[in-house]
């Protein structure tokens, strides 16, 4: 525990912290309206402006805030305005605002190895000043992402039934994007403005596979940011290697171990199908001799009306009485 | 005097794209009255009840909600909607916090779900026989469980208009059945339906009138369910620019 005798390294696991819960808050959201590449786009404006800040001398990150956000509305408004080329024009904002960038820090005398720190993150460079205002942010972000949970989840799910429920469904798409745009600046000196993507995005995703239901995975992958969020700094400090690589490589190794772990959750779970037959023909298996079908007897059981079938061999077999029936 | 119609639809004209998609269009739908919109694929039924909710902007016409204009409409909680089930988005959403969903439009903002909101959610769950499936992902479930949850959903907002768009498609008929039973308890409460349908199948005898669009012009609106066959004489006529009777 001598890491914590450290103030910058208190600086650093406060920041984790904030930016392991933040992420995946906002990036529940992301994933759900299917922007999921929208964080890395974000960021790679952000970088516009860390190469602003560094040429004319001023703090990057309050600068590279704002520069994400005025990139994150005029992606809104080009959504909103159904634009068929708005995925040109994205990539032309996303890339300028990476040119622009390293074109700004080489000019300012500051190349590529300074801006490095931004892109993957860096331990020893989140200062006090930093950290008060990356609180701030943290709370604006989770009061909103928390507090209008149950509105923007209606707004992601089915934008149209939302409009007649009388949300205000263009002020709260302005709010998705505005929040991420905040989160992903936020987390630039933890992971970077390169990988901050991955934590809005895997935790998210590995929490769908182990957690049912849509707030339940929301905190699910809370939890699971902070945890590759404070784990990834914490092994950044013994080992001497950039944080943000060691937390992305840890969330998408949880991703990895989830998989596995859904499936045997899910393995006895009934997908349901509709029984459209109101009266069939009898038909039985013939020969079924060799078990009975049941939890965990390998077979894919389907909820077939009200009762159940198992795949078995390309057939749907129902129990009844003594044997089984062909459904 | 008598309390506004929860639709009335005069004149109306929409067009997406620049292309007239519904033309000089009138429709009403009074309280405790079932009203089918028919009509073929691309015939406008669902521009037209899209523009009715404002979905989609008119460009000539009115819609009043019961008897305000949709500028500046309020009382979205007396408004249910039930869209098409293709463009529900969903991962991992439980059948529960999808119907509760449906509260929003009673809710305030940073104010959690209050005991009515929880007791309408249930209401509506019991409605359409799926209360065992509420922790159930909402992929999970079959066709025609997946639109008695959508249905579900309008219901918790207890509106007294309810506008579904399509509901039979890819629907079992023992829950095509079960939905026709359902409103007619609507019905019965005094609630106006406003229903899309391609064909009436076990519906027909619950329907009060039926509006048949085609090339986005209303062709019939007929008493009943009876349209271009075997309605009965008077009960029914060809709307040519003049408004029906019954919808004064």
């Amino acid at each position: 525990m001598e890491l914590l005798t450290f103030p910058f390294m208190q600086r650093a696991l406060i920041a984790a912290l904030l930016t392991g819960l933040m992420a995946p808050a906002i990036g529940t959201y992301i994933v759900q309206r299917r922007l999921a590449l929208l964080g890395d786009g974000l960021g790679h404006v952000a970088i516009a402006g860390v190469g602003l800040s560094l040429l004319m001398g001023w703090a990057p990150l309050p600068v590279a805030v704002v520069v994400a956000v005025l990139g994150a509305l005029f992606i809104e408004l080009l959504r909103q305005r159904g634009r068929a080329t708005g995925d040109v024009a994205l990539a032309i904002l996303f890339y300028g605002g990476l040119a622009a960038g390293v074109l700004m820090a080489g000019a300012a005398g500051k190349g590529a190895g300074n801006l490095n720190s931004y892109l993957f993150g860096s331990l020893t460079t989140v200062t006090s000043g930093d950290l008060w205002l990356v609180l701030g942010l943290a709370v604006v972000v989770l009061v909103a992402a928390l507090g209008l949970a149950p509105q923007l989840f209606a707004v992601c799910a089915d934008e149209d039934f939302a409009k007649v429920q009388g949300l205000a469904v263009r002020w709260y798409s302005v709010l998705i994007v505005v929040l991420a745009a905040v989160t992903v600046t936020t987390a630039m000196r933890t992971v970077g403005l390169l990988l901050v993507s991955a934590l809005l995005v895997v935790p998210v995703a590995t929490a769908q596979n182990v957690f049912r239901g849509f707030f339940t995975g929301l905190a699910g992958a809370m939890a699971l940011g902070v945890v590759v969020s404070l784990g990834g700094v914490v092994v950044s400090f013994h080992a001497d290697l950039p944080p943000g690589a060691l937390i992305v490589l840890g969330a998408i190794a949880l991703y990895a171990v989830s998989w596995p772990v859904s499936r045997l959750l899910h393995r006895d779970h009934p997908v349901a199908i509709d029984d459209t037959v109101a009266e069939r023909a009898h038909e039985t298996t013939g020969e079924h001799a060799d078990h009975a079908h049941g939890p965990g007897c390998g077979h894919r059981p389907v909820e077939h009306g009200d009762h159940l079938d198992y795949v078995h061999d390309g057939h749907r077999h129902a129990a009844h009485a003594d044997h089984y029936d062909e459904h | 005097m008598s309390p506004a119609r929860p639709l009335e639809v005069t004149h109306l004209n929409v067009s997406l794209g620049g292309i007239p998609i519904v033309k000089d269009v009138s429709l009403t739908v009074g309280s405790g009255e079932i009203v089918a919109l028919m009509g073929g694929n691309g015939s406008g039924k669902t521009t037209l009840i899209r523009a009715s909710l404002g979905l989609v902007e008119h460009q000539r016409g009115d819609v009043r909600l019961f008897g305000d204009s949709l500028v500046g409409f309020k009382h979205w909680e007396r408004l249910g909607y039930v869209p098409q089930r293709a463009n529900v988005a969903l991962h991992a959403t439980a059948v529960g916090e999808l119907v509760a969903s449906g509260r929003l439009s009673r809710r305030r903002p940073f104010v959690p779900a209050s005991k009515a909101d929880k007791a309408a959610t249930t209401a509506a769950l019991e409605r359409v026989g799926l209360t065992h499936k509420r922790t159930e992902p909402f992929v999970h479930l079959s066709g025609g469980q997946q639109q008695r949850v959508l249905i579900a959903r309008a219901l918790a907002g207890e509106p007294d208009l309810l506008v579904l768009d399509e509901p039979f498609v890819g629907v079992d008929v023992a829950t095509q059945e079960s939905l026709a039973g359902l409103f007619a308890g609507l019905r019965d409460e005094g609630k106006a339906v406003l229903v899309v349908v391609h064909e009436l199948g076990p519906f027909a005898g619950l329907i009060d009138r039926t509006v048949t669009l085609v090339e986005g012009r209303v062709a019939h609106d007929a008493v009943g369910h009876d349209h271009h066959h075997r309605r009965p004489a008077g009960a029914s006529r060809v709307i040519q620019g003049v408004e029906a009777p019954w919808s004064s």
